[in-house]
Protein backbone atom coordinates (compact mmCIF):
# COMPACT_ATOMS: atom_id res chain seq x y z
CA UNK A 1 0.00 0.00 0.00
CA UNK A 2 3.16 2.11 0.79
CA UNK A 3 4.27 1.90 -3.05
CA UNK A 4 1.34 3.35 -3.99
CA UNK A 5 2.34 7.02 -2.70
CA UNK A 6 5.82 7.02 -4.26
CA UNK A 7 6.69 8.22 -7.86
CA UNK A 8 6.30 4.35 -8.73
CA UNK A 9 2.91 4.59 -9.33
CA UNK A 10 2.61 7.25 -11.65
CA UNK A 11 4.92 4.96 -13.63
CA UNK A 12 2.69 1.89 -13.38
CA UNK A 13 -0.33 4.04 -14.53
CA UNK A 14 1.65 5.37 -17.35
CA UNK A 15 2.86 1.42 -18.13
CA UNK A 16 -0.83 0.11 -17.99
CA UNK A 17 -1.81 3.04 -20.11
CA UNK A 18 0.41 2.38 -22.98
CA UNK A 19 0.16 -1.77 -22.89
CA UNK A 20 -3.55 -0.80 -22.65
CA UNK A 21 -3.21 0.90 -25.94
CA UNK A 22 -1.43 -1.47 -27.78
CA UNK A 23 -3.41 -4.31 -26.89
CA UNK A 24 -6.63 -2.44 -27.88
CA UNK A 25 -4.92 -1.77 -31.59
CA UNK A 26 -3.31 -4.93 -31.67
CA UNK A 27 -7.08 -6.07 -31.19
CA UNK A 28 -8.83 -3.63 -33.54
CA UNK A 29 -5.95 -4.70 -36.55
CA UNK A 30 -7.20 -8.35 -36.12
CA UNK A 31 -10.95 -7.49 -37.07
CA UNK A 32 -10.50 -4.72 -39.26
CA UNK A 33 -10.63 -6.01 -43.10
CA UNK A 34 -9.94 -2.04 -44.44
CA UNK A 35 -6.34 -2.86 -45.19
CA UNK A 36 -5.43 1.41 -45.28
CA UNK A 37 -6.86 1.47 -41.38
CA UNK A 38 -4.65 -1.25 -40.94
CA UNK A 39 -2.11 -0.14 -42.12
CA UNK A 40 -2.43 3.15 -40.03
CA UNK A 41 -3.06 1.22 -36.68
CA UNK A 42 0.05 -0.38 -36.63
CA UNK A 43 1.79 3.06 -37.23
CA UNK A 44 -0.14 4.01 -34.13
CA UNK A 45 1.01 0.23 -32.51
CA UNK A 46 4.74 1.41 -33.62
CA UNK A 47 4.17 5.26 -32.08
CA UNK A 48 2.54 4.00 -28.55
CA UNK A 49 5.13 1.00 -28.32
CA UNK A 50 8.10 3.71 -28.99
CA UNK A 51 6.18 6.01 -25.82
CA UNK A 52 6.36 2.58 -23.70
CA UNK A 53 10.19 2.04 -24.62
CA UNK A 54 10.97 5.59 -23.29
CA UNK A 55 9.15 4.63 -20.43
CA UNK A 56 11.27 1.46 -19.70
CA UNK A 57 14.45 3.45 -20.26
CA UNK A 58 15.68 2.64 -23.89
CA UNK A 59 15.46 5.91 -25.06
CA UNK A 60 17.99 4.57 -28.59
CA UNK A 61 14.75 1.35 -29.11
CA UNK A 62 12.26 4.22 -28.62
CA UNK A 63 14.25 6.55 -30.91
CA UNK A 64 14.69 3.69 -33.52
CA UNK A 65 10.34 2.18 -33.43
CA UNK A 66 9.20 5.75 -34.03
CA UNK A 67 11.69 6.65 -37.08
CA UNK A 68 11.58 3.31 -38.35
CA UNK A 69 7.98 1.54 -37.26
CA UNK A 70 5.85 4.61 -37.07
CA UNK A 71 7.44 6.51 -40.21
CA UNK A 72 9.61 4.41 -42.63
CA UNK A 73 7.41 0.61 -42.58
CA UNK A 74 4.05 2.64 -42.23
CA UNK A 75 5.01 4.62 -45.48
CA UNK A 76 6.42 1.47 -46.71
CA UNK A 77 3.22 -0.59 -46.61
CA UNK A 78 1.02 1.90 -47.61
CA UNK A 79 2.85 1.75 -51.03
CA UNK A 80 2.05 -1.86 -51.08
CA UNK A 81 -1.05 -1.82 -50.41
CA UNK A 82 -1.82 0.69 -53.29
CA UNK A 83 -0.41 -1.70 -55.56
CA UNK A 84 -3.19 -4.23 -53.83
CA UNK A 85 -6.82 -3.85 -52.83
CA UNK A 86 -8.29 -1.84 -50.60
CA UNK A 87 -9.64 -4.69 -48.03
CA UNK A 88 -9.17 -7.71 -47.16
CA UNK A 89 -11.38 -11.09 -48.42
CA UNK A 90 -13.71 -11.78 -45.79
CA UNK A 91 -12.79 -15.32 -44.30
CA UNK A 92 -14.80 -18.40 -43.75
CA UNK A 93 -16.35 -19.22 -40.51
CA UNK A 94 -13.80 -21.11 -38.65
CA UNK A 95 -11.04 -20.65 -40.47
CA UNK A 96 -9.82 -18.08 -37.56
CA UNK A 97 -9.53 -20.91 -35.04
CA UNK A 98 -6.18 -22.41 -36.22
CA UNK A 99 -4.30 -19.05 -35.54
CA UNK A 100 -6.12 -18.21 -32.59
CA UNK A 101 -5.09 -21.23 -31.22
CA UNK A 102 -1.44 -20.46 -32.43
CA UNK A 103 -1.29 -17.16 -31.12
CA UNK A 104 -2.83 -18.74 -27.27
CA UNK A 105 -0.32 -21.14 -26.94
CA UNK A 106 2.16 -18.81 -28.19
CA UNK A 107 1.15 -15.76 -25.70
CA UNK A 108 1.08 -18.20 -22.66
CA UNK A 109 5.01 -19.58 -23.53
CA UNK A 110 5.51 -16.13 -23.78
CA UNK A 111 3.66 -15.24 -20.26
CA UNK A 112 5.21 -18.51 -18.65
CA UNK A 113 8.43 -17.42 -19.65
CA UNK A 114 8.73 -13.57 -18.50
CA UNK A 115 7.87 -15.25 -14.76
CA UNK A 116 11.53 -15.79 -15.08
CA UNK A 117 13.19 -12.70 -16.37
CA UNK A 118 14.40 -10.36 -13.57
CA UNK A 119 12.81 -7.09 -12.65
CA UNK A 120 13.37 -4.03 -14.14
CA UNK A 121 16.71 -2.56 -13.32
CA UNK A 122 17.94 -5.16 -10.95
CA UNK A 123 21.20 -4.95 -10.76
CA UNK A 124 21.98 -8.48 -10.54
CA UNK A 125 20.54 -9.39 -13.79
CA UNK A 126 22.46 -10.72 -16.38
CA UNK A 127 22.16 -7.62 -19.10
CA UNK A 128 23.71 -5.52 -15.83
CA UNK A 129 26.34 -7.65 -14.65
CA UNK A 130 29.33 -9.37 -16.86
CA UNK A 131 30.01 -7.97 -20.43
CA UNK A 132 27.28 -4.78 -20.16
CA UNK A 133 29.05 -4.09 -16.43
CA UNK A 134 32.13 -4.00 -18.06
CA UNK A 135 31.29 -1.71 -20.94
CA UNK A 136 30.59 0.85 -18.37
CA UNK A 137 33.00 0.84 -16.59
CA UNK A 138 35.64 0.95 -19.56
CA UNK A 139 34.29 3.05 -22.09
CA UNK A 140 34.89 6.11 -20.81
CA UNK A 141 38.68 5.20 -20.42
CA UNK A 142 38.65 3.72 -23.80
CA UNK A 143 37.16 6.15 -26.13
CA UNK A 144 35.95 9.44 -24.19
CA UNK A 145 32.40 9.56 -25.55
CA UNK A 146 29.81 10.34 -23.05
CA UNK A 147 26.52 8.50 -24.25
CA UNK A 148 27.85 4.50 -23.72
CA UNK A 149 25.63 3.04 -26.41
CA UNK A 150 27.59 4.67 -29.15
CA UNK A 151 31.25 3.37 -28.53
CA UNK A 152 29.17 0.30 -27.48
CA UNK A 153 27.62 0.17 -30.96
CA UNK A 154 30.26 1.76 -33.24
CA UNK A 155 33.56 0.91 -31.63
CA UNK A 156 33.63 -3.13 -29.47
CA UNK A 157 30.61 -3.73 -31.87
CA UNK A 158 31.82 -2.29 -35.16
CA UNK A 159 31.55 -5.53 -37.00
CA UNK A 160 27.63 -6.22 -35.59
CA UNK A 161 27.64 -2.77 -36.74
CA UNK A 162 29.08 -3.19 -40.67
CA UNK A 163 27.36 -6.20 -40.95
CA UNK A 164 23.97 -4.50 -40.05
CA UNK A 165 24.69 -1.41 -42.71
CA UNK A 166 25.33 -4.60 -44.69
CA UNK A 167 21.94 -6.05 -44.18
CA UNK A 168 19.77 -2.81 -44.95
CA UNK A 169 21.57 -2.00 -48.07
CA UNK A 170 20.99 -5.75 -49.34
CA UNK A 171 17.65 -5.61 -48.30
CA UNK A 172 17.23 -2.04 -50.51
CA UNK A 173 19.10 -3.74 -52.98
CA UNK A 174 16.77 -6.82 -52.96
CA UNK A 175 13.46 -5.03 -53.34
CA UNK A 176 14.92 -2.94 -56.28
CA UNK A 177 15.89 -5.91 -58.20
CA UNK A 178 12.69 -7.63 -57.43
CA UNK A 179 10.05 -4.62 -58.17
CA UNK A 180 12.27 -2.54 -60.07
CA UNK A 181 13.64 0.64 -59.14
CA UNK A 182 11.09 2.60 -59.52
CA UNK A 183 11.84 4.75 -62.30
CA UNK A 184 11.04 3.15 -65.43
CA UNK A 185 7.20 3.37 -64.89
CA UNK A 186 7.24 7.16 -64.07
CA UNK A 187 10.13 8.15 -66.64
CA UNK A 188 7.85 8.81 -68.94
CA UNK A 189 6.00 10.97 -67.12
CA UNK A 190 9.01 12.78 -65.60
CA UNK A 191 10.13 13.48 -69.16
CA UNK A 192 6.27 14.73 -70.54
CA UNK A 193 5.38 16.14 -66.69
CA UNK A 194 6.83 19.67 -67.85
CA UNK A 195 4.63 20.03 -71.21
CA UNK A 196 1.53 18.15 -70.71
CA UNK A 197 -0.70 18.27 -67.61
CA UNK A 198 -1.32 14.32 -68.17
CA UNK A 199 -1.70 13.33 -64.22
CA UNK A 200 -4.03 10.85 -64.65
CA UNK A 201 -2.55 8.12 -65.99
CA UNK A 202 -4.78 4.95 -65.55
CA UNK A 203 -3.16 2.07 -63.44
CA UNK A 204 -3.73 -0.29 -66.33
CA UNK A 205 -1.17 1.86 -68.21
CA UNK A 206 1.28 1.89 -65.80
CA UNK A 207 0.97 -2.14 -65.05
CA UNK A 208 1.25 -2.25 -68.75
CA UNK A 209 4.44 -0.29 -68.95
CA UNK A 210 6.04 -2.42 -66.03
CA UNK A 211 5.47 -5.58 -68.11
CA UNK A 212 7.54 -3.74 -71.41
CA UNK A 213 10.84 -5.85 -70.96
CA UNK A 214 12.64 -2.95 -72.55
CA UNK B 1 -0.06 21.21 -60.55
CA UNK B 2 -2.24 19.69 -57.94
CA UNK B 3 -5.71 21.00 -57.62
CA UNK B 4 -5.68 23.13 -54.67
CA UNK B 5 -7.20 21.48 -51.84
CA UNK B 6 -4.14 20.35 -50.87
CA UNK B 7 -2.56 23.69 -49.92
CA UNK B 8 -2.54 23.55 -46.02
CA UNK B 9 -0.77 19.96 -46.51
CA UNK B 10 1.89 21.93 -48.85
CA UNK B 11 2.54 24.73 -47.55
CA UNK B 12 2.94 23.10 -43.62
CA UNK B 13 5.12 20.50 -45.17
CA UNK B 14 7.44 23.16 -46.86
CA UNK B 15 8.13 24.71 -43.73
CA UNK B 16 8.45 20.75 -41.71
CA UNK B 17 11.07 19.46 -44.47
CA UNK B 18 13.87 21.57 -43.64
CA UNK B 19 13.27 20.93 -40.00
CA UNK B 20 13.22 17.62 -40.15
CA UNK B 21 16.54 17.15 -42.20
CA UNK B 22 18.43 19.87 -39.80
CA UNK B 23 16.33 17.58 -36.62
CA UNK B 24 18.33 14.32 -38.47
CA UNK B 25 22.40 16.38 -38.94
CA UNK B 26 21.80 16.87 -35.07
CA UNK B 27 20.73 13.27 -34.46
CA UNK B 28 23.76 12.43 -36.70
CA UNK B 29 26.28 14.13 -34.31
CA UNK B 30 24.68 14.75 -31.25
CA UNK B 31 24.88 10.69 -31.27
CA UNK B 32 27.62 10.63 -29.20
CA UNK B 33 25.59 12.47 -26.35
CA UNK B 34 22.11 11.45 -26.64
CA UNK B 35 20.52 8.96 -28.41
CA UNK B 36 20.44 8.34 -31.85
CA UNK B 37 23.18 8.28 -34.23
CA UNK B 38 23.61 7.11 -37.98
CA UNK B 39 20.70 4.76 -38.04
CA UNK B 40 17.93 7.12 -36.90
CA UNK B 41 19.42 9.97 -38.85
CA UNK B 42 19.35 8.19 -42.13
CA UNK B 43 15.83 6.85 -41.20
CA UNK B 44 14.95 10.28 -40.71
CA UNK B 45 16.42 11.99 -43.77
CA UNK B 46 14.82 9.21 -46.12
CA UNK B 47 11.39 10.63 -44.30
CA UNK B 48 12.12 14.13 -45.15
CA UNK B 49 12.09 13.18 -48.60
CA UNK B 50 9.58 10.86 -48.64
CA UNK B 51 7.02 13.37 -47.04
CA UNK B 52 7.90 15.55 -49.91
CA UNK B 53 7.14 12.88 -51.93
CA UNK B 54 3.47 11.96 -50.66
CA UNK B 55 2.70 16.05 -50.87
CA UNK B 56 4.20 17.12 -53.92
CA UNK B 57 4.42 13.76 -56.07
CA UNK B 58 7.21 11.15 -56.50
CA UNK B 59 7.83 12.41 -59.81
CA UNK B 60 9.02 15.93 -58.14
CA UNK B 61 10.96 13.86 -55.57
CA UNK B 62 12.67 11.82 -57.93
CA UNK B 63 13.51 14.79 -59.71
CA UNK B 64 15.29 15.74 -56.38
CA UNK B 65 16.51 13.06 -55.04
CA UNK B 66 17.17 10.99 -58.48
CA UNK B 67 16.78 7.35 -57.86
CA UNK B 68 20.26 6.65 -58.89
CA UNK B 69 21.28 8.93 -56.76
CA UNK B 70 19.75 7.01 -53.47
CA UNK B 71 21.54 3.28 -55.15
CA UNK B 72 24.82 4.70 -55.44
CA UNK B 73 24.47 6.68 -51.66
CA UNK B 74 23.27 2.95 -49.98
CA UNK B 75 26.48 1.60 -51.48
CA UNK B 76 28.63 4.72 -51.08
CA UNK B 77 27.80 4.41 -47.08
CA UNK B 78 28.52 0.81 -46.81
CA UNK B 79 31.81 1.63 -48.58
CA UNK B 80 32.62 4.32 -46.40
CA UNK B 81 32.37 1.86 -43.10
CA UNK B 82 34.22 -1.19 -44.78
CA UNK B 83 36.69 1.40 -45.80
CA UNK B 84 37.35 2.71 -42.41
CA UNK B 85 38.38 -1.18 -41.57
CA UNK B 86 40.28 -1.21 -44.56
CA UNK B 87 42.20 2.24 -43.42
CA UNK B 88 42.97 0.54 -39.82
CA UNK B 89 44.07 -2.38 -41.43
CA UNK B 90 46.95 0.10 -43.53
CA UNK B 91 48.26 1.39 -40.61
CA UNK B 92 49.08 -1.41 -38.84
CA UNK B 93 45.79 -2.53 -36.71
CA UNK B 94 43.07 -5.12 -37.17
CA UNK B 95 40.23 -4.74 -38.78
CA UNK B 96 37.73 -1.58 -37.63
CA UNK B 97 40.67 -0.93 -34.69
CA UNK B 98 39.76 2.98 -34.61
CA UNK B 99 43.01 3.20 -31.79
CA UNK B 100 45.13 2.47 -34.70
CA UNK B 101 44.34 4.43 -37.51
CA UNK B 102 46.81 7.51 -35.57
CA UNK B 103 48.83 4.82 -34.64
CA UNK B 104 47.27 5.75 -30.55
CA UNK B 105 47.93 4.34 -27.25
CA UNK B 106 45.51 3.22 -24.47
CA UNK B 107 44.08 6.40 -23.58
CA UNK B 108 44.56 8.27 -26.58
CA UNK B 109 40.84 9.10 -28.16
CA UNK B 110 41.39 10.74 -31.53
CA UNK B 111 41.12 7.69 -33.94
CA UNK B 112 38.36 6.84 -31.44
CA UNK B 113 36.23 10.17 -32.36
CA UNK B 114 37.47 9.91 -36.10
CA UNK B 115 36.73 6.30 -36.53
CA UNK B 116 33.18 6.41 -35.17
CA UNK B 117 32.04 10.02 -36.85
CA UNK B 118 33.24 8.33 -39.98
CA UNK B 119 31.57 4.94 -39.86
CA UNK B 120 28.06 7.15 -38.65
CA UNK B 121 28.62 9.28 -41.94
CA UNK B 122 28.64 5.89 -43.83
CA UNK B 123 25.90 4.23 -42.14
CA UNK B 124 23.46 7.29 -42.52
CA UNK B 125 24.54 7.33 -46.09
CA UNK B 126 24.07 3.32 -46.24
CA UNK B 127 20.48 3.79 -44.44
CA UNK B 128 19.75 6.67 -46.33
CA UNK B 129 19.79 5.33 -49.45
CA UNK B 130 18.51 2.13 -49.19
CA UNK B 131 15.50 3.48 -46.93
CA UNK B 132 14.91 5.85 -50.38
CA UNK B 133 15.44 2.77 -52.89
CA UNK B 134 12.52 0.71 -51.45
CA UNK B 135 10.22 3.40 -51.17
CA UNK B 136 10.62 4.30 -54.47
CA UNK B 137 10.71 0.89 -55.99
CA UNK B 138 7.45 0.84 -54.39
CA UNK B 139 5.97 4.31 -55.41
CA UNK B 140 7.37 3.79 -58.70
CA UNK B 141 4.64 1.28 -59.02
CA UNK B 142 2.16 3.33 -58.62
CA UNK B 143 0.48 6.15 -60.55
CA UNK B 144 -0.66 9.13 -58.74
CA UNK B 145 -2.61 8.61 -55.62
CA UNK B 146 -6.17 9.87 -56.49
CA UNK B 147 -8.52 11.27 -54.38
CA UNK B 148 -10.93 8.74 -54.21
CA UNK B 149 -8.08 6.35 -52.85
CA UNK B 150 -8.38 8.28 -49.69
Amino acid sequence: MHSMFNGDFGIILVNIFLLAMLFAAAVAIARMRSLFAIVMLSGIYSLVSAAWYVAVDAVDVAFTEAAVGAGMSTVVLLGAMLLTSRTAKPEKPFSRLGPFLVCLATGAALIYATVDLPALGDATSAANTGVGYTYLQVAWFDTAIPNVVTPVLASYRGFDTLGETTVVFTAGLAVALLLGFGERSLAERIRNEGRSGDERRSKKASAASDEDPS
Amino acid sequence: MNTDHHVILRVIAKMLIPVITMFAFYVQFHGDFGPGGGFQAGVIIAVAVILYALVFGVSAAMRAVPPVFTRSLAAVGVMIYAGVGFWALLQGGHYLEYQALFHEGPGEHHGQHIGIMVIEIGVLCGVAGAMLTIFYAFAGRVAEIRDEDW
